[in-house]
């Protein structure tokens, strides 16, 4: 599978996913094990109104979506894996009216289970904040077929 | 939220629609908030926007962290009268059941707070208490 291919089944999922597209999210970049993902910056999403700094919650669902988006980028078939736990640290607040973005990548891959870790960052300053997280894995055929073929698109890149 | 008046309002009648009105991201996931006597339960209307997994389908694990976090946020303010926002340090989020497209709870608990940080655990549930859909431990900042 190429970049291009991973990058087109982590649009289509985030696509699928409503929340995701409530908050913008959109695809920076992808490759091999490692997917990038930006949160546009919106008024809607402040947590503090004195500061304007977007409030955590919408950081844990850019860093959650791109931990569990991450998986395509590094399985050839396409399966849907529940979140088992997340641990955000969270270094700095986002500087307002900038985008966050979370660059993810799978660490280990066991049979069961699949080992993230992403990290929030912007365009200036340190890191926001880092995340680990854990998948499980529960097999490609717990998710309907018509839903992977549209990830997927139909590729014939299924071997 | 430093708005002190705001703060004292929602102390005094329980009523948290002020509050969660000057709150954006608040009214982004639609968090509501009820007290009874000194307990406080967070509440998370059914909302398709919340969804992510379409085909259960589920309420986004982004979301129900959202909702915890946040639910410990006004907590913390309630019980310790502040007027400055707690700043969150981490957060570790165990999921146990998928969160259906249903209305959620969640509670919180002040594990521990010390003189410039606290520890509150949160549980989240949907039909029955006894079956939480996630639980969650945040270390808050309660100063510069």
């Amino acid at each position: 599978m190429n970049d291009s291919l991973r990058m087109d089944r982590v649009r289509r999922f985030i696509g699928t996913l409503n929340q995701a597209c409530e908050l913008g999210l959109a695809v920076e970049s992808a490759r091999e094990g490692e997917l990038v993902l930006r949160l546009p910056y919106s008024d809607q999403i402040v947590g503090n109104p004195d500061t304007g700094v977007i409030h955590g919650g919408a950081i844990t669902t850019l860093m959650d979506t791109a931990s569990g988006s991450v998986i395509m980028c590094a399985l050839d078939d396409f399966e849907l894996c529940p979140t088992l736990d997340l641990r955000v640290d969270y270094m700095r607040p986002a500087e307002p009216h900038r985008p966050v973005f979370a660059r993810a990548e799978t660490y280990k891959i066991t049979r069961n289970i699949i080992f993230t870790r992403c990290e929030a960052f912007q365009d200036v300053g340190e890191t926001i904040a880092n995340c680990v997280g854990t998948f499980m894995r529960i097999g490609r055929e717990a998710t309907p077929k018509a839903y992977r073929d549209l990830i997927t698109g139909g590729e014939n890149d299924q071997s | 939220m430093t708005n002190p008046e705001i703060l004292k309002h929602t102390q005094q009648t329980g009523d948290f629609s002020r509050m969660l009105e000057s709150i954006p991201y608040a009214r982004f996931i639609g968090l509501e908030c009820d007290r009874f006597g000194d307990d406080l339960i967070f509440r998370l209307p059914r909302k398709e926007q919340n969804l992510g997994n379409p085909i259960l389908p589920a309420i986004h694990g982004g979301v129900i962290g959202g909702f915890m976090e946040l639910s410990a946020v006004i907590y913390l303010m309630m019980a310790q009268e502040t007027l400055r926002m707690p700043r969150i340090i981490d957060f570790s989020l165990d999921y146990l059941r998928a969160g259906l497209d249903r209305e959620t709870f969640a509670e919180c608990q002040l594990t521990r707070q010390g003189n410039r940080v606290a520890n509150v655990m949160i549980t989240a549930w949907q039909k029955s208490r006894s079956q939480p859909i996630a639980t969650a431990r945040a270390h808050f900042l309660l100063e510069d």
